[in-house]
């Protein structure tokens, strides 16, 4: 098994080491000073999560290497509360979907055992990953098959296996090996039980008496290894901190500071930031984005790929890199281009990613100007300012945009013996109907302003002949074009409040209700490091809260939107406003 | 209206939460002298299939003024021409919201497939009627259902287990070569058949995972105990599979194993003859899958409830096209939202043709079938779930008389799933919650 912590990858990623130790001391100071005294119910339920698509190929890349092919054996998720992740403690397992991950894990093992083809060039993955070698090749080996289910059980189960199940395992390899003639055929038909064994699968919190409050609980030291794993990681934990959740060292102060410094330190680290911010923003909806080739001929599947590449990379050098304030994300110049997107941004590009940098007179600035947010939120041939502003309000702003009414006419859009040109002209109907009048208050006069790019993306200045008015407001602050929007996004203070709670219901694995009372002491840590994610991180990985179980509500599959009654609250104030 | 026949009652089980009685098949249910059986005199199995469009019709052109036999067609519904003797029309049925709000494109399926309206978006429509029928009729299978999509997004499912699980659906066709003639295909009419060993070996190794999924429900809370359960069932499931492989399969006249080459371009695009494309490649595939028995239960979803498929050159995807287009004075309806339902159309008719073409036993494939087709809305410009269209293809074994136009004088719209069920097997007083409760067959369609 390898370690990609260790070793070349880790050469690789001096930035990102570098710069979460120049803000290690701060935190350091942060997390011992910090008032120890928490709310009561700060805490959350212990969950049972189904392991992600994405986190299951991390976990057999990080455990048998990246050549290994992992398939798509993961049915989508729904969103919840604006996150897939939430999803993935209320989903069953399926037959159909049981099928999947039995053909994944057969597809896994035999690479994983594969003797390789000199023929084709291809190495043998086995002497690799199995960490000896049996006796005679042809017949059942109990000590080398022990060693390697024991090696490989802990890091997919996430704990030390019982030597009851060590010795259940090794009889089966025996009996399959026997059977076939073939040691390592044996030893495949174990790991490919593993695979699809609840306890890999399934990500349990796992829970013990909590010796700091009588008659309550918290997780075990292996389940917090898990939560702090996958959060910080998207993929299991390495050896390293299981040893620390075995030893106990994961609740003592400093053997949880130590770990989790040493994973914010972690090339693993970028998975993590990754994986969160590719479900907040909503990007897995590129797996099934089109735009109309006649309308937008430059615009080709490999320009939409590239477009939600762009922004993860700008969001792993702005936030991890750089450790550069969160809300800047909305305001940077600083981007990446690559052939693919160059057409789009009128631009030559070399091959690969380049650091680029937007002029200040192309009209964009920060991630909303980016080709992801505006191709992912228009129509195939056409933009649209109502599924932007609606976006950058659900997305950024955790507030909900309720959906139209079912009897509305939308036919005055497309009137055909009109005079109305632009979308600001053509809305301007909704907007003085009543009952449309209230949520399009609160979408266009955002979505508006973006309207100075179309569906794929490209600047443009005028729409059918006629100039594009971009000016609008965002609660209150007016802005002139598509830069101000992103500035007053930047300054809303529902931008970092919004990231608090998705990051801490992400980390939970569950919706998070509103009045939680962590969520007030993230936002003011948050807001006192300078919206720095990483210090979020850690301010989360690090607190009581993160491993602390409370019980949770009494009907949790009805608790699919606990938030709701709160966010149409927030529409009712923000209708207000307008 | 004719009466249910008599069933011997031999299992008796749970269905959301209300008892059912699920009865055996009789022969004479699929043997009417039709020649439906195979050679050596057992009955073939009737399969069950569900196919949907999205976006409802443009009425003025789709209704055919002529009940009954030899329906005339207008020009929406004229692909119908060369299938009408195997389709049912079925007309002016509502779906019932009650309490419940009108969720846009959402109230009118989830009333027809699950028998309930749903009060909130988020409101899962627990299980759907094929998974219903999958439980009756599937033991012995490879598959218990197959969910295919045309929009080449797998997220385009109407098939759900139950409130939390969602049957993800097949997106493109190489996926679905794959599962269908992939790994673990065994060709029931191969001459030699020689069970995989590996398949022994993992059946046994597969106990453990089994006690370790029990261990697990036992330590876990209460609502996580119902998604444990189902993961151990699923184990189950996939030990029977396991045994399924290792037993010679019955010889299947109509199977016809296809090549890879059909599927092995992708096809990308979300316009309407990639869908098109996508969608005749993977019916294709999909009669095959049913000829060769890997699964007696298929959902085919052609475009979604907020169809998205586009026309080459017009600016407004299908679903867009039924809000913002405005009605055509002089035709009476909406141009393009028309033009998007005459393709749907198109390829229902595709999609019955091509079960109809295999033969099987003294018939065809689509003899031995029954097809339910749906829609979300009727007129989808002010999302109005009044006077729903359904669709039916096949004869189901003889049980149901096909070519037919139905007038469903506002009655409810779960009269379909209702009669669907009792000619699937499935034996329940009735179907649906509150006005969409039914026990009342569409009895002129029934054999």
């Amino acid at each position: 098994m390898r370690d990609s912590s260790q070793g070349e990858e880790a050469r690789r990623w001096p930035l990102i080491a570098g710069g979460v130790a120049a803000v290690a001391a701060l935190a350091t100071v942060i997390f011992l000073t910090r008032e120890p005294s928490l709310p009561p119910n700060a805490g959350s339920p212990a969950r049972v999560r189904l392991m992600t698509g994405t986190q299951f190929a991390n976990s057999i890349h990080y455990m048998f290497g990246p050549s290994i092919d992992v398939g798509s054996a993961f049915a989508p998720l729904q969103r919840v509360d604006g996150l897939l992740a939430l999803n993935a403690s209320q989903v069953s397992v399926t037959m159909g979907q049981m099928q999947d991950f039995q053909r994944a894990a057969v597809s896994i093992a035999s690479q994983v055992m594969s003797d390789g083809n000199l023929d084709r060039g291809v190495p043998s993955h086995r002497d690799a990953l199995v960490p000896c070698k049996p006796a005679v090749a042809t017949q059942p080996d109990d000590e080398c098959a022990a060693t390697f289910v024991r090696q490989a059980g802990r890091l997919l189960f996430r704990r030390p296996l019982s030597d009851q199940k060590v010795a259940e395992l090794v009889g089966n390899a025996h009996e399959a090996a026997a059977s076939l003639n073939d040691f390592y055929g044996g030893l495949q038909v174990v790991l490919e039980s593993m695979l699809i064994n609840p306890q890999f699968l399934l990500i349990e919190d796992t829970t013990e008496p909590d010796p700091e409050r009588p008659g309550q609980r918290r997780l075990d030291g292996y389940a917090l290894a898990s939560r702090l794993s996958f959060l910080l990681w998207n993929s299991v934990p390495d050896e390293q901190l299981l040893d620390a959740a075995e030893k106990g060292e994961l609740y003592t102060k400093s053997g949880r500071k130590r770990e989790v410094e040493r994973m914010l330190a972690s090339p693993r680290l970028e998975s993590g930031v990754r994986a969160f911010f590719d479900d907040m923003f909503g990007f897995d909806h590129f797996d099934s984005l089109t735009k109309d080739p006649q309308q937008y001929p430059t615009i080709t599947g490999a320009t939409l790929q590239d477009a939600r590449e762009q922004t993860l990379r700008t969001v792993v050098e702005h936030l991890l890199h750089k450790n550069a304030d969160y809300r800047d994300l909305f305001t940077t110049r600083s981007t990446f281009i690559s052939r693919a997107l160059g057409p789009v941004y009128h631009v030559g590009a070399a091959p690969g990613w380049t650091p680029y940098e937007l002029p200040a007179d192309s009209g964009r600035a920060g991630i909303l100007t980016h080709v992801s947010f505006l191709t992912l939120h228009a129509h195939p041939a056409r933009s649209s300012a109502t599924l932007r502003g609606k976006a950058l309000r659900e997305v950024f702003l955790c507030q909900k945009v309720p959906p139209p009414p079912p009897d509305v006419d939308f036919s005055a859009v497309e009137d055909p013996d009109s005079s109305l040109k632009t979308a600001r002209e053509k809305l301007e109907v909704h907007r003085s109907n009543p009952s449309c009048a209230g949520c399009h208050k609160i979408t266009d006069p955002i979505g508006l302003t973006l309207e100075g790019f179309d569906g794929a993306g490209q600047f443009r200045t005028t729409e059918n002949g006629a100039t594009i008015d971009t000016s609008g407001d965002l609660d209150g602050q007016p802005f002139k074009d598509a830069v101000g929007l992103g500035e007053a996004l930047r300054n809303s203070p529902a931008l970092p409040t919004c990231l608090v709670k998705q990051v801490y219901s992400y980390a939970t694995g569950g919706p998070v209700n509103n009045r939680d009372p962590m969520l007030k002491v993230f936002e003011r840590d948050f807001a006192e490091s300078g919206y720095r994610v990483v210090d979020l991180l850690r301010e989360i990985a690090l607190s009581e809260a993160f491993s602390r179980i409370v019980p949770g509500p009494a009907v949790p599959s009805k608790a699919l939107d606990p938030a709701a009654p709160t966010e149409e609250i927030e529409i009712e104030l923000l209708t207000a406003l307008h | 209206m004719k009466r249910p026949i008599t069933r011997r009652r031999v299992l008796r089980g749970m269905l959301d939460g209300a008892a059912v009685s699920v009865a055996l098949p009789l022969l004479d249910c699929f043997l009417n002298g039709n020649g439906t059986a195979l050679a050596d005199g057992k009955p073939l199995p009737v399969r069950f299939g569900t196919w949907s469009w999205g976006c409802g019709m443009s009425k003025s052109i789709f209704v055919p003024k002529k009940l009954g036999a030899d329906y005339d067609l207008p020009e929406e519904i004229v692909s119908f021409k060369p299938v009408r003797q195997h389709i049912n029309l079925l007309t002016n049925f509502n779906g019932f919201r009650d309490a419940a709000p009108n969720l846009c494109h959402y109230t009118g399926w989830v009333i027809q497939r699950a028998g309930s309206p749903p009060m909130t978006n988020l409101d899962r429509p627990g299980q759907t009627i094929d998974v219903t029928v999958a439980r009756r009729i599937s033991a012995g299978t490879r598959y218990q259902s197959l969910s295919v999509t045309a929009t080449s997004d797998e997220r385009d499912t109407l098939s759900y287990e139950n409130a939390t699980t969602v049957n993800t659906a097949i997106a493109s066709p190489l996926a679905l070569y794959e599962k269908l003639f992939g790994a673990g295909f065994q060709d029931p009419n191969a001459p030699d058949f020689k069970p995989d060993p590996m398949t022994m070996v993992r059946k046994s190794a597969l106990s453990g995972v089994l006690e370790d999924a029990k261990k697990m429900q036992a330590s876990v809370g209460a609502a996580d105990k119902q998604r444990l359960d189902q993961y151990f069932s699923s184990l189950r499931d996939l030990e029977r599979q396991f045994e399924l492989q290792v037993t010679r399969p019955e010889p299947r006249e109509a199977c016809v194993v296809p090549t890879k080459k059909s599927v092995e371009q992708a096809i990308t695009g979300i316009d309407a003859e990639h869908v098109a494309a996508r969608h005749k490649i993977m019916t294709d595939l999909l009669v095959m899958a049913v000829a060769c028995d890997q699964t007696r239960v298929f959902n085919m979803l052609y475009s979604k409830p907020f169809s998205g498929t586009t026309k080459n050159g017009y600016d407004k995807p299908h679903h867009t096209a039924t809000h913002e287009e405005p009605i055509d004075e002089r035709l009476g309806y909406q141009p393009n939202a028309s033009w998007f339902t005459r393709r749907a159309m198109e390829n229902w008719a595709y999609f019955v043709e091509a079960f109809s073409k295999v033969k099987e036993g003294d018939g065809t494939l689509l003899d031995n079938m029954l097809i339910y087709g749906t829609t979300d809305q009727s007129f989808a410009k002010i999302h109005s779930i009044d006077g729903l269209p359904m669709l039916t293809a096949g004869r189901a074994g003889g049980r149901m008389k096909t070519g037919l136009h139905i007038d469903g004088k506002g009655s409810a719209s779960t009269r379909m799933g209702y009669t669907a069920l009792k000619v699937m097997g499935v034996d329940v007083p009735s179907w649906g919650t509150q006005s969409n409760s039914t026990s009342q067959e569409i009895g002129e369609i029934l054999a």
